[in-house]
């Protein structure tokens, strides 16, 4: 073990962006990430000026777009299917997957694993640099003759292989984002299966290290056929071929010259294939953050730990056998059509489980009602709001009304934001003091969760009402030009004014954020009395992060281990012979 | 001073691996679910399409049989090579590295003689269906081959300063290339009945 020894050292490079530290690398993650954002969000203010009042002049920042976009600050129709495309792409793949994996991931899973760092530090470097590049190819679109990408975030041919030049961009984005996670994805696996500290079993893993796990093997084995499948279409639109080009297609009255036998449907299934797992990739890091939390703030430990494990195991090979429950519409045939939805089903009950397992843990806790613990539990009903809704989805017979409606938007967005949007800002206001030395200030907090669990709902509840009507999500002017939409518009400024104060109860956040870094509270490094290796370290951890490496005696949340002195029992604390304490784990 | 990252170099008793090694596997298990994306692919149009070409009558059948060859052959060079820096023995390993370096140079420049035929003869992938995959697919395996041959060129220049620096490491790290580089000739192998000889 004498390489289990590590010096202090220097970083080799004195340059931020060119460190090889996994918490810089962390922080570089969250602060982009965090910026894709709030620009996704940016997008989606204005979009939803044009829902509310469709055909009015954008207020005060109309003229900001030019006579191409925004003629007179009226928002054209390609531009507001730009903005949907772009908002889609931005806040899935540059937003909220680059934050629970590239800044989370990148920046507790050493720690709580008890490592110096990420197995492949350089390469971990260059995955970050790969997700900035992407990034801005993404946004340069908007620049290009037609703007950008507007075929949705989905991108189906044959309308994306004709579009313009934005949708070769979003391609190019989406290859080098594919590069990008696949790269963390490696790195995040070998380094949990390798450099788990001394005792550290798979079984005393914390249940994000868990969820990371899990998530890396999503990203590795589903990225790969969105990227293929990005190849093809780049060849369809660069290279004059037709693998998603149909026989006999007519554009604009024009008989297209191409060879044809190309299939739009298999576009959907490469697609599919990845951004289904991707919705796991979106949920379980957050559930991860949410376990750490509840089971910190309920000073107990964690309910059904073993199950919880299991079922996201079997989650995540299950995710890559339920893509077509997308497709439903698209005339499969009722034998693949009822398999999908055999399988869809299945797949709900590990989620059950694990959202149970969280449920159950409060059960007997005397609960903290700390900041990060608030958001840690609006996220339990939020999600199962979101989820509950995806049922019906998962059926033919229902999906079929409901697909492409509001309803499917209210769904999913139940899932990412009040959901995983509020376990990442629980778990920054959870892991601040570790990375800054200092907490975050409460009552700013506080505000900043009721104005958000209020506003979200009046953002995304409505939605459900709009889908049942029947409105289809993808409208200019939200179904302004359909009769029977007219008795349910009335929501959508509804809607637009959640969304607006949503954005300004972001405010506090903001400024409570940076005001913290510089001016919050300082506090000791175990600040909440936690048990897991990453409040064994110094605050912030040093490069290196342990002096010497931690060994570990026991599973991650002996939270009020009956008999012993403190309520809590970290992983990494040796006990003598007085204390009788039974080992788990 | 570098911080140690621990089972870089040496083996981790309970898993068995190195870094790299697992890096690498894992690496490949995408590459796997890359190529299988395409491979399905050509399954689902193949069977879609109303008729589709015997490969053999627009494809140089001979030039490929001598690519597939020339892979197999480079496949055993490369780990002919790494055998020999297991036995300390340096200078047949360059020997042994160059000529799977000469020998992935040539396929590359067979593919494109092939390439350039079929572009001289009007062939280009807009044609049909079947040339889109032939050339995507052979494409991407050319750029695979090409990223490989790079890397195998860093080794042959700066290989003797991080052999006497670390002969461990270095060793590891030829045998991680040489794991991707079976890797690309397998692909081959699959594609070059896939495409010419069905």
């Amino acid at each position: 073990m004498e390489n289990h020894e590590t010096q202090i050292s220097k970083p080799k490079s004195r340059l931020i962006f060119l460190s090889t530290d996994h918490k810089t690398i962390g922080i570089l993650y969250g602060f982009t990430g965090l910026l894709f954002l709030l620009l996704g969000f940016s997008i989606m203010m204005l979009m939803r000026w044009q829902l509310a009042f469709p055909g009015q002049p954008i207020p005060f920042i109309g003229s900001w777009f030019g006579q191409d976009r925004a003629p007179g600050g009226i928002m054209l129709p390609e531009f507001y299917n730009q903005l949907g495309a772009m908002h889609g792409t931005i806040m899935v793949f540059l937003g909220v997957v680059p934050i629970v994996v590239g800044a989370f991931g990148n920046y507790l899973v050493p720690l709580q694993i008890g490592a110096p760092d990420m197995a492949f530090p350089k390469l971990n470097l260059m995955s970050y640099w790969l997700y900035v590049l992407g990034g801005l190819c993404a946004l340069s679109s908007f620049f290009m003759p037609g703007g950008a990408a507007q075929s949705g975030w989905t991108s189906y041919p044959p309308l994306a292989d004709i579009a313009t030049t934005g949708q070769t961009f979003w391609l190019i984005a989406i290859i080098f984002l594919a590069l990008s996670s696949m790269l963390n994805s490696i790195n995040i696996i070998t380094t949990i299966v390798q450099l788990r500290a001394k005792g550290m079993t798979f079984m005393r893993l914390p249940f994000f290290v868990w969820a990371q796990f899990i998530t890396g093997f999503l990203l590795l084995l589903a990225f790969p056929a969105l990227e293929a499948a990005s190849v093809l279409q780049l060849m369809d639109r660069l290279a004059g071929t037709s693998f998603f080009l149909p026989s006999g297609l007519v554009v604009s009255g024009q008989p297209l010259s191409v060879s044809g036998g190309g299939s739009p449907l298999l576009w959907q299934h490469l697609f599919w294939f990845l951004a289904h797992p991707e919705v796991y990739v979106l949920i379980l890091p957050a559930m991860g953050i949410v376990a750490e939390i509840l089971a910190n703030n309920t000073r107990k430990p964690l309910w059904g730990y073993r199950s919880m494990v299991y079922a996201t195991i079997f989650l995540g090979f299950m995710s890559f056998i339920v893509w077509a429950h997308h497709m439903f519409l698209t005339g499969m045939g009722t034998i693949i059509s009822g398999f999908f939805q055999a399988t869809t089903m299945i797949i709900s009950i590990p989620s059950v489980v694990i959202l149970l397992a969280l449920l159950i843990s409060l059960w007997g806790g005397s609960i903290r009602f700390t900041t990060p613990m608030l958001f840690a539990l609006a996220f339990l009903p939020m999600f199962g709001i979101g989820g509950l809704t995806g049922l019906p989805l998962g059926l033919t017979i229902s999906d079929i009304p409901l697909h492409d409606t509001y309803y499917v938007i209210g769904h999913f967005h139940y899932i990412v934001a009040p959901g995983t949007v509020f376990a990442i800002f629980g778990g920054i206001y959870y892991w601040f003091p570790k990375l800054t030395g200092r907490k975050m200030n409460d009552v700013l907090g506080r505000i900043h969760f009721a104005g958000s669990l209020v506003f979200m709902n009046g953002v995304f509840f409505p939605m459900f009402i709009l889908g049942l009507a029947g409105v289809s999500r993808r409208l200019w002017d939200g179904g302004a030009q359909y009769q029977f939409a007219q008795h349910v518009l009335h929501w959508h400024e509804f809607m637009s004014i959640s969304a607006w104060l949503l954005a300004v109860f972001q405010i506090p956040f903001i400024v409570n954020l940076f005001w913290s870094i510089r001016k919050g509270k300082k506090v000791r490094e175990n600040y909440w009395d936690a048990t897991t290796l990453e409040w064994a370290a110094s605050s912030p951890p040093p490069h290196g992060n342990f002096f010497p490496l931690p060994e570990v005696y026991r599973s991650p949340y002996e939270y009020s281990v009956p008999g012993y002195a403190e309520d809590f029992l970290p992983q990494n604390q040796f006990f003598g012979e007085g204390l009788k304490i039974k080992e788990k784990g | 001073m570098q911080m140690n990252i621990p089972y870089s170099i040496e083996t981790r008793p309970d898993t068995g691996l190195h870094n790299a090694k697992l890096g690498i596997w894992l690496f490949l298990a995408s590459e796997v679910m890359l190529f299988g994306a395409l491979f399905s692919s050509y399954a689902l149009l193949r069977v879609g399409a109303e008729s589709w070409p015997r490969g053999a009558d627009i494809l140089n059948v001979p030039l490929g049989a001598v690519n597939t060859i020339i892979l197999i052959v480079s496949s055993i060079t490369m780990v002919r090579s790494w055998t020999s820096l297991l036995k300390k023995d340096f200078k047949k390993f360059r020997l042994l590295l160059s000529t799977t370096e000469l020998l992935g140079v040539l396929f590359l420049v067979i593919k494109f003689t092939e390439y350039r035929m079929k572009f001289e003869h009007g062939l280009y992938p807009s044609g049909s269906t079947f040339l889109a995959i032939y050339f995507t697919m052979t494409g991407l395996h050319a750029l695979h081959l090409l990223g490989g041959i790079v890397v195998n060129a860093y080794h042959l220049i700066l290989g003797k300063r991080q052999w006497n620096l670390n002969p461990e490491k270095f060793t590891h790290r030829i045998e991680a290339t040489g794991l991707y580089w079976h890797f690309v000739d397998l692909i081959w192998i699959i594609l070059f009945p896939l495409l010419y000889l069905t």
